[in-house]
């Protein structure tokens, strides 16, 4: 705090927005016991507790189902949300849209397009045969599938983003990438057979429970370093926000800041729909929220809260997808989009402030 | 104005746009000096390439010919991180966005100085402190930016170019969507930034009242496309004002500084004798109309005016009726 003249001058609001980040965290833990607590076996708090803790429990196979299966879903929920967050962050701050999400450029496409290519075109004996061998979700053809797919269209992405100077031209190249992307697959679809079509559709609906504890810690260490990553670019997203011309005229390298942005957030949206399938709404929806909650622009706070938010959203989603006290599970997906719309839409007329961001 | 030196020069600049076919130059023969501790206004008709030259010595654009200087280096030689200390921009985009607060925003300016993560350290807050203070924002410190008038966020905007901390400033029409008060507010502001701090701050404006009024200096755009440079009362005087807007159907009153528009009917002269205020509005109106006004008493009409500004009376050629209002004289003439 300074005093300057009368008026008293708070150095950026921090500690209310501190404050926020401290509940936030809260929150999360909460959800986070809450969803692995909940499911389609009941299974007493202390229990939950005890094996979360390290302790042996009577029943084996509650720990197991706890372990090995609630878990590491809860925890991939967790970095689903930030990454699909902090993605679209940044893709909002770059291209000043807040259309923008993380499956803009295409990236989510070409996963898309990976996936479909092991699917529907290679021999489908084969590839049925390795699904059902490991399940779909949890098949690493499919995530390596997915991978190549979305690198391919990053790579080509990234090659245009050095030949243009406009972020909103790079905008327009990204969804007509998008675009080519979705159309090829939908070819694709339609000289496929039904079976393998519905496989393939199976994989859209977008699954958090077929990460396994393996795959968990590759996941993991990809969120993490792309969230890091991400925290240390706030100060170039935050002089972004008077756009290029300006930050230019401070001193930054566009095209390198661009080109930093564009691949991280690549990676961390091709992970995430390589491991758990296209999974919308949560990327362009957090950054509103959360911009929207606490008021602010300043990256430094957003980036941080947008992975507590982007987490919290999505361990509420997978509770709520799996209908508790029941044996039925929703596709993610549908969850997301069905739960958090309205959410979104109840905050952005009450807090009207949405506009004003861009 | 004595102790005032020359920051930034061109020798012989042409800019304009290139690529492979076409090469379009939009000015050249360009020598100009920018001082430091004066405001310069850039004027020019609207699409007169002023934008275009504001991005060329500001080192966004590449020259089509000639040289340019910062001090005595070459300005290509310059990188854009040291460029970065030497000049800010205030642009036409109204881009800031709403929900970061006026000291956010203002402190962005420290992007070139500032740590890796954007942390400020205390002098950078003693330069922003002294930025939002020489504009008149420190009571907008705490509110959002989209909640300020366009006039403030401007201010605001000049705010964050003085955080940056350069010795040169440029303003692309930094009062294109401003009100009257805003743009003379603006332009005094910058006048007065450029003689306390001794920064050269460089503006450009197609507003010819404003720039006579405030300017130390002018580059003009000339229909030759070039610049020529100078007080703005040399270049009234000698009529390259006059040329450089110059319209046919535009005429220049030296008296006042400024263009008219000849209105196509041409009636008859009038002679108009009073208070040098009542008559100023009352020849404002009748010139609207064809009228011509001339100093000859023998003009075909006599218009006498008299009274205080708030209860004026007006009479024609000595009759016993008189107006109360320019609206009844107008109607009866």
């Amino acid at each position: 705090m300074k005093e300057v003249g009368n008026i008293v001058l708070d150095t950026p609001r921090v500690h209310l927005k501190w404050q926020s980040i401290v509940w936030l965290a809260l929150l999360l833990l909460l959800l986070f016991l809450l969803d692995v607590g909940l499911g389609s076996v009941k299974i007493p708090i202390s229990d939950v507790f005890k094996t979360l803790l390290g302790r042996p429990i009577d029943n084996e196979a509650w720990q197991a189902i706890i372990l090995k299966i609630r878990l590491p879903r809860s925890i991939t929920a967790i970095l689903a949300g930030a990454a699909l967050s902090i993605g679209g962050l940044q893709m909002q701050t770059l291209f000043r849209n807040p259309l923008a999400g993380p499956s803009v450029l295409g990236i989510t496409a070409g996963a898309s397009l990976g996936v479909a290519a092991v699917m529907l075109a290679a021999g489908s004996a084969t590839t049925a045969f390795s699904i059902h061998q490991l399940g779909i979700g949890g098949s690493w053809l499919i995530i390596i599938a997915a991978t190549l797919g979305g690198a391919l269209v990053l790579i080509a992405i990234l090659a245009i983003s050095f030949k243009i100077r406009d972020n909103v031209v790079m905008l327009i190249v990204g969804i007509m990438v998008a675009n080519i992307t979705i159309a090829i697959v939908s070819i694709w679809q339609f000289f496929s057979d039904p079976e393998q079509i519905q496989e393939y559709i199976l994989w859209t609906f977008g699954s958090l429970g077929g990460v396994t504890n393996k795959q968990l810690g590759v996941l993991s260490i990809i969120v993490s370093l792309g969230v890091l990553f991400t925290f240390f670019l706030s100060k170039t997203l935050n002089v972004l926000l008077l756009g290029e011309n300006y930050a230019q005229s401070m001193g930054l390298n566009i095209r390198r800041s661009r080109f930093m942005i564009i691949g991280v957030t690549s990676l961390l949206a091709g992970a995430i729909t390589g491991f758990c399938g296209p999974i919308g709404f949560v990327g362009i929806a957090v950054p509103h929220l959360t911009r929207s909650f606490l008021n602010t622009s300043d990256h430094r706070v957003l980036v941080p809260s947008c992975v507590l938010v982007g987490g919290i959203l999505m361990l509420l989603c997978d509770i709520i997808s799996q209908v508790p006290g029941s044996q039925t599970v929703l596709p993610v997906n549908a969850v997301t989009a069905m739960i958090g719309s309205p959410i979104v839409i109840w905050i952005i007329i009450k807090r009207r402030n949405l506009k004003s961001s861009f | 104005m004595s102790d005032s030196k020359t920051i930034l020069s061109t020798q012989n600049l042409a800019i304009g746009y290139k690529n492979k076919r076409t090469h379009k130059v939009v000015l050249s023969n360009l020598d100009l000096t920018l001082k430091t501790g004066e405001l310069t206004c850039l004027l020019g008709p609207n699409g007169s390439g002023k934008s275009t030259l504001l991005r060329t010595i500001g080192g966004v654009q590449k020259p089509l010919g000639g040289e340019m200087r910062l001090g005595s280096v070459l300005l290509e030689s310059v990188n854009s991180k040291e460029l970065a200390r030497m000049l800010s921009l205030v642009l036409t985009d109204r881009s800031a966005p709403g929900n970061l607060t006026g000291y956010a925003l203002v402190s962005l300016g420290r992007f070139p100085y500032s740590s890796w993560m954007g942390n400020l350290d205390e002098k950078d807050e003693a330069q922003i402190h002294w930025a939002m203070d020489a504009t008149g924002t420190t009571e907008f410190a705490n509110t959002h930016v989209g909640e300020l008038s366009d006039g403030e966020k401007q201010k605001v905007m000049i705010a964050r170019a003085l955080a940056q901390d350069t010795p040169i400033i440029f303003l692309d029409e930094p009062t294109a969507h401003l009100d009257l008060p805003n743009r003379i507010e603006i332009f005094h502001l910058l006048r007065e930034l450029a003689v306390t701090s001794g920064k050269a701050i460089l503006l450009s404006s197609h507003e010819m009242d404003m720039a006579l009024t405030n300017a130390d200096r002018l580059w003009l755009v000339t229909p030759e496309q070039t610049i020529i440079t100078g007080v703005p009362e040399d270049l009234v005087i000698n009529g390259s004002l006059e040329k450089s807007f110059a319209r046919e159907t535009l005429t220049f009153d030296y008296a006042v500084g400024s263009f008219k528009k000849e209105s196509g009917v041409n009636r008859k002269g009038v002679y108009i004798q009073g208070p040098d205020i009542l008559v100023k509005w009352t020849r404002n109106a009748l010139e609207r109309y064809g009228y011509g006004i001339t100093t000859k008493e023998t003009a075909s009409i006599k218009i006498n005016v008299s009274g205080e500004l708030n209860s004026p009376e007006w009479r024609i050629d000595n009759q016993q009726i008189t107006y109360k209002t320019i609206e009844q004289l107008l109607k009866e003439i």
